[in-house]
């Protein structure tokens, strides 16, 4: 005799370990499987946009810092970036090099987390998060002596960065850039084959490249999804372009290419700051700007790729000494609308691990 | 064959066995802060401060409250003296941008990092304390201080933390204030 069923409501998360952050979806099961899904986001919501307005353009910089709290380095970059086209000043040499290594040691540390959190919801409990925490605890050990701080940096400034690197940070960089290659091998060794982790990422949850396009996704995302994209090729602040890196692709959009899209990213960035550690001239870091800015009036807008994807900042100026908007085009919180289509008909074990493989920051999507 | 991708896993994590282990046992053992650390316990010298509140100005929180009077003769001009000076620490983020600000050397992040307290109204540093602490001043935006070694209760004298007015301490002639960067 058949039983008559319903689909049944569930309201998943906001406090869920699993949802990163204070994130709730509420998804509708026909038993096991998604039949709707909708994400609820909110939680988090501290009007950083708004307080933007109140605070002049270098105060800014520690609101940025609170965006992706696991990547500052590339918030901080993105906003002075915008602000230093819209009053057109162009930071010393040393400077770019400078933020170019930041930017991408925060872009290790922050796929580190990503993927270690992604391996902790497929089940490989807490033993590939701690290799990984400990990797990015030296990167951190390198933050605080160049900027004293491990999570909120506030450390690049309108017209350079706040101080030179000290002395003790060339060696530690480069023991850093030395073992980290061995690192990486490592964690490929530790679950690229395992089969438990195929069986649960491989086609699942794929992003269709027309589909990611339409979304407006960015960063790994996209380019797992086989899209060459990366804002560091395609427009190339800063001095990307005098560096030579490949871009990783995944090829059919599943969470398996979008985890290893992240474990090749990072050897990529290990193999721009060893150009980078080689070429940094010497030089001054900062340009003389006062640290009451008041730019023109006009407005600007500055991208950068964040290790999420395309990290945005929109600075209107009234010639005042606070901008008049300050508009966040964060990767996370756009990444998250294709969240729906790609859930959908699977279960809700892959539910997580799929919304793990997008690597969002909930400081970023409600901001 | 199934396993073989374990295997190789299981294999990494038993090298982990002979591994040195990379954490510490906290209280016990602690981990050196680097010179730029910043935190903890403001280190604020009176005899360099002279009340000019920019460091209340750049605060982004707006958590510093500065009020002094004027003293000394008004034809040679004032002298401020600072009676209140509150920091909300429960509230400041470490941004350092207090210290970045302020022009006489006279505010300094601190290198201690242990914060806890057990009720909110300890958590306001004020003058009586800023003045009785122990200075240990950190290194950040005073790169003059990056080679300073700090022993369990040494305390900087003020003409060593400050890098401007060397003149002054050494007995010399008062030099003119420097005005604060910015633009107006
Ligand atoms: S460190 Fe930052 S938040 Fe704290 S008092 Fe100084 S300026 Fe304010
Ligand atoms: S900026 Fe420096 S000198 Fe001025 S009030 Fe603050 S601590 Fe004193």
């Amino acid at each position: 005799m058949a039983f008559r069923t319903e689909p049944i409501t569930v309201n998943f998360g906001p406090q869920h370990p699993s949802t990163h952050g204070v994130f709730r979806m509420r998804v509708t099961f026909d038993g096991e499987v998604i039949v709707d899904m909708e994400p609820v986001f909110g939680y988090l919501h501290r009007g950083s946009e708004k307080l933007a307005e109140e605070r002049t353009y270098t105060q800014v910089i520690t609101l940025t810092d609170r965006l992706d709290y696991v990547a500052s380095m590339s918030n901080n970059l993105a906003y002075v970036l915008a602000v230093e086209k819209l009053c057109g000043i162009n930071p010393p040499e040393r400077a770019q090099y400078i933020r170019v290594i930041m930017a991408e040691l925060v872009r290790i540390a922050s796929h580190l987390m990503g993927l270690g959190f992604l391996l902790n919801d497929l089940g490989a409990f807490a033993t590939p998060l701690m290799y990984m925490f400990r990797e990015r605890e030296k990167i951190m050990d390198l933050f605080e002596m160049v900027c004293g701080a491990r999570i909120t940096f506030s450390y690049m400034r309108i017209g350079g960065v706040a101080e030179d690197l000290p002395p003790e940070f060339y060696p530690a960089m480069t023991r850093f850039l030395k073992e980290m290659p061995g690192y990486i091998d490592e964690y490929e060794a530790l679950l690229r084959e395992n089969e438990i982790l195929l069986a649960r990422t491989k086609n699942v949850g794929i992003l269709q490249p027309d589909k990611a396009i339409n979304g407006s996704v960015s960063g790994p995302n996209l380019r797992g999804s086989g899209v060459p994209w990366d804002l560091r090729r395609a427009d190339p602040y800063e001095i990307y372009d005098r560096f030579e890196f490949d871009l990783p692709l995944g090829k059919v959009g599943d969470t398996y290419d979008r985890f290893l899209v992240r474990l090749e990213e990072m050897r990529q960035s290990v193999r721009i700051l060893n150009q980078a550690m080689e070429q940094i001239p010497k030089g001054p870091v900062r340009a003389s700007v006062p640290m009451l800015v008041r730019p023109p009036i006009g407005d600007a807008y500055a991208h950068v790729e964040a290790p999420k994807g395309e990290l945005g900042f929109y600075v209107v100026s009234d010639n005042s000494i606070a901008p008049y908007r300050c508009k966040i085009r964060s990767p996370s919180f756009i990444n998250l609308t294709v969240l729906r289509d790609m859930v959908l008909g699977w279960k809700l074990a892959d539910m997580i691990v799929i919304f793990g493989s997008l690597d969002v920051n909930m400081g970023e999507v409600d901001r | 064959m199934y396993g073989i991708g374990i295997a190789k896993g299981m294999l990494v994590t038993i090298k982990h066995l002979f591994r040195r282990t990379f954490t510490v046992q906290y209280p016990e053992e602690r981990l050196k802060v680097y010179p730029r650390y910043r935190g903890q316990e403001f280190v604020w010298y009176e005899e360099r401060c002279t009340g000019c509140a920019t460091c209340a100005k750049y605060c982004p929180l707006g958590i510093i409250k500065i009020v002094t009077h004027p003293v000394g003769n008004p034809a040679e001009g004032f002298d401020y003296y600072v009676d209140v000076f509150d920091i909300e620490i429960a509230r400041c983020m470490f941004c350092g941008l207090c210290v970045e600000a302020c022009p006489y050397d006279a505010l300094f992040m601190g290198t201690h990092y242990e914060m806890a307290s057990y009720t909110r109204q300890k958590l306001v540093i004020n003058v009586d304390q800023l003045k009785k602490a122990k200075k240990q001043p950190s290194a950040f935006m005073r790169p003059h201080l990056l080679d300073v070694k700090y022993e369990e209760d040494t305390s900087l004298t003020p003409e060593r933390a400050g890098r401007m007015w060397q003149g002054r301490w050494a007995g010399g002639e008062k030099p003119a204030p420097q005005a604060p960067k910015t633009e107006e």
